[in-house]
């Protein structure tokens, strides 16, 4: 009774919704988003959010991941994260990424500033040098520690030819604790100093010639422009450069593969993603992993929003 | 500053800039110099001859590579799962990146908030689970079992890259498509496609690199030998002939050929994609 009076002075809804539908959907507007939004979302979510997530849950968990979780996981808290924090190996896994950090703001960058200044102007030398020095950068993580790992074989390699040569003991760098860890970071250098010279090299290109010719006039000397000039300037191409070898170092993994395994002599190697494979994968305790995990996540989150936010967003 | 004269401060920033630039590619081209000339040596020959040419040139551990049909068969496993990546990512991650920048709909930049995180967390954050996933769908051993995670991780960069080029692309082209009744879905495959042959370029090279050179995804998802691809087959020649060092080396050698001689007729676009965006041109 009341639903023929409430539709009695309105057109029936299949006419509405017509209506509502042609206005919404000029130039197929929805029928383009419906087509086009679902797919993409779909896979993003169910294989890069869903994933991430689900690190969350199972990391409360006791679990090898053969059997379904309410069966065969075993509700353990934070016990997970307790050991984990425990772990002396976890602390040098954090260290050593740490490490990865500190050499990259301390030799890294600064390397790949001065041969971004060396080589930015535009020559058909110039562009020789940088197609050399960006080369590393193209290879696969695997094949450079693989590369690297053939230089520091103590038996064969270039460090066995350099101990013969002087008639000194055998020394293998990637079985030694004090050096494995020193020695994989040489190669983060050779392979990652050439794309934070592309990145700076861009910088330096947006900057116009009349910009150094009034520094010039004014008497500047070359130290000078580079420092007062250049270096503030390309400010915004740094940070990313910046950003860019902090996120690097919270995943650095599979460069490590070839040159240690299981994380080195004593663990001494372990970044947190090779931790994470250790004691996670290979051993299949889904819920300890994940513990692992979420630290990683969380470690990214923090960077991520605060660089975001204090340095990225501040005014050139 | 006043003991020097101007001539003589560009001559030793010259002579300074020059010993840089010769140090460092000495630096690097090193250990690609030793790993090509070691695939022609014999293993004896690899520590007491470093840096020389071969005195006499092996090609055995080259010619056992190539001709081994394992060799073959591993490049075919690395193409498709490539192949595959990178056509997923330009069409899923051009169409969604359309609809953000032409498109206006509630929650849009909400949404565009939500993809772009996926750029902020390693793959490592979700291999567990991620494992079981596929494990569950039953796609461990497969290629679609690499492909897609590969696919949903490419996705955030490829989309934001995208999304600025074509919302720089002039606002009038659309409006005067419009008026002559052309629908989105048609401007997208008829008008923004052709005109994004740049950006499609950059993305592809961007994910194209990216995939051939993952190894944690194939490491966790496949098992079988038979659907390897290249850095996994390397990994195990590795294993396979341990401290056969000439073999290996030579190995190497083949399979990053390929990649710089691409890198060489595509610097453009490799450069611009694997620096993100941050490089322009």
């Amino acid at each position: 009774m009341s639903a023929q009076i409430l539709s009695s002075h309105r057109t029936p809804w299949t006419q509405r919704l017509n209506a509502w539908f042609y206005r919404h959907n000029q130039g197929g507007r929805l029928t383009t988003l419906v087509l086009f939004l679902p797919p993409a979302l779909t896979v993003f979510t169910l294989f890069v959010i869903l994933p991430i997530s689900e690190s969350g849950l199972y990391s409360f968990f006791r679990w090898n991941g053969f059997t379904e979780l309410s069966e065969g996981g075993r509700f353990v808290g934070l016990r997970n994260f307790a050991q984990m924090l425990q772990h002396d190996v976890f602390h040098v896994a954090v260290w050593n990424t740490l490490k990865i950090v500190l050499i990259s703001l301390v030799i890294q960058l600064p390397l790949a500033m001065a041969v971004a200044l060396a080589v930015a102007s535009k020559s058909r030398i110039n562009n020789l040098f940088r197609l050399i020095f960006f080369l590393p950068f193209i290879l696969a993580d695997v094949v450079a520690g693989l590369i690297w790992r053939f230089i520091y074989d103590g038996g064969t390699g270039l460090v066995a030819a350099v101990t013969n040569l002087f008639n000194l003991e055998a020394f293998y760098p990637l079985a030694d604790a004090d050096w494995a860890f020193n020695a994989i970071l040489v190669v983060v250098i050779w392979k990652y100093f050439g794309y934070h010279m592309m990145i700076y090299i861009a910088g330096l290109q947006g900057i116009s010639d009349d910009m150094i010719e009034a520094a010039k006039l004014d008497g500047a000397s070359p130290w000078k422009i580079i420092t007062k000039v250049k270096l503030p300037l390309i400010w915004p191409a740094i940070r990313l450069s910046i950003f860019f070898s902090v996120i690097g170092a919270l995943q650095f993994f599979e460069m490590a593969m070839p040159l240690v395994q299981s994380g080195g002599p004593g663990g001494s190697a372990h970044t947190i993603v090779t931790y994470l494979y250790e004691f996670g994968i290979v051993r299949t305790r889904v819920g300890f992993g994940s513990a692992v995990a979420v630290v990683l996540f969380l470690a990214c989150a923090v960077f991520a929003f605060t660089y975001q936010r204090y340095v990225m967003r501040q005014r050139d | 500053m006043t003991a020097h004269s101007p001539s003589e401060i560009s001559y030793s920033a010259h002579a300074a800039r020059w010993g840089l630039m010769f140090i460092t590619a000495l630096f690097v081209l090193l250990p690609f110099w030793i790993t090509v000339l070691g695939g022609f040596k014999t293993q004896g020959e690899l520590s007491a001859n470093p840096l020389g040419l071969p005195k006499v040139w092996q090609t055995e551990a080259y010619t056992d590579i190539l001709v081994s049909p394992k060799t073959w068969h591993m490049l075919g496993n690395s193409v498709l799962i490539t192949g595959f990546t990178v056509a997923l990512v330009l069409i899923l991650a051009s169409m969604l990146a359309f609809t953000f920048s032409h498109i206006k709909f509630a929650g849009r930049n909400y949404l565009y908030s939500y993809v772009i995180l996926g750029m902020m967390f390693p793959g490592a954050t979700a291999i567990l689970p991620l494992f079981i996933k596929i494990r569950d769908l039953g796609l461990l051993d497969t290629y679609a079992g690499v492909i897609l995670p590969q696919v949903a991780f490419g996705l955030a960069m490829s989309v934001l890259l995208f999304r600025t080029f074509f919302e720089q692309l002039p606002k009038d082209l659309f409006e005067a498509a419009l008026v002559d009744g052309c629908g989105y879905g048609r401007f997208f495959w008829r008008i923004v496609i052709p005109l994004s042959q740049p950006i499609l370029a950059t993305v592809g090279v961007f994910v194209l690199v990216q995939s051939w050179n993952n190894y944690i995804f194939p490491l966790i998802m496949l098992n079988d030998q038979s659907v390897y691809p290249w850095p996994l087959g390397l990994m195990e020649f590795r294993g396979q002939y341990g401290a056969e060092w000439n073999r290996i080396l030579a190995y190497i050698t083949i399979t990053i050929l390929p990649a710089v001689v691409f890198f060489l007729f595509a610097q453009k676009y490799i450069v611009a994609g694997l620096t993100g965006g941050a490089v322009k041109g």
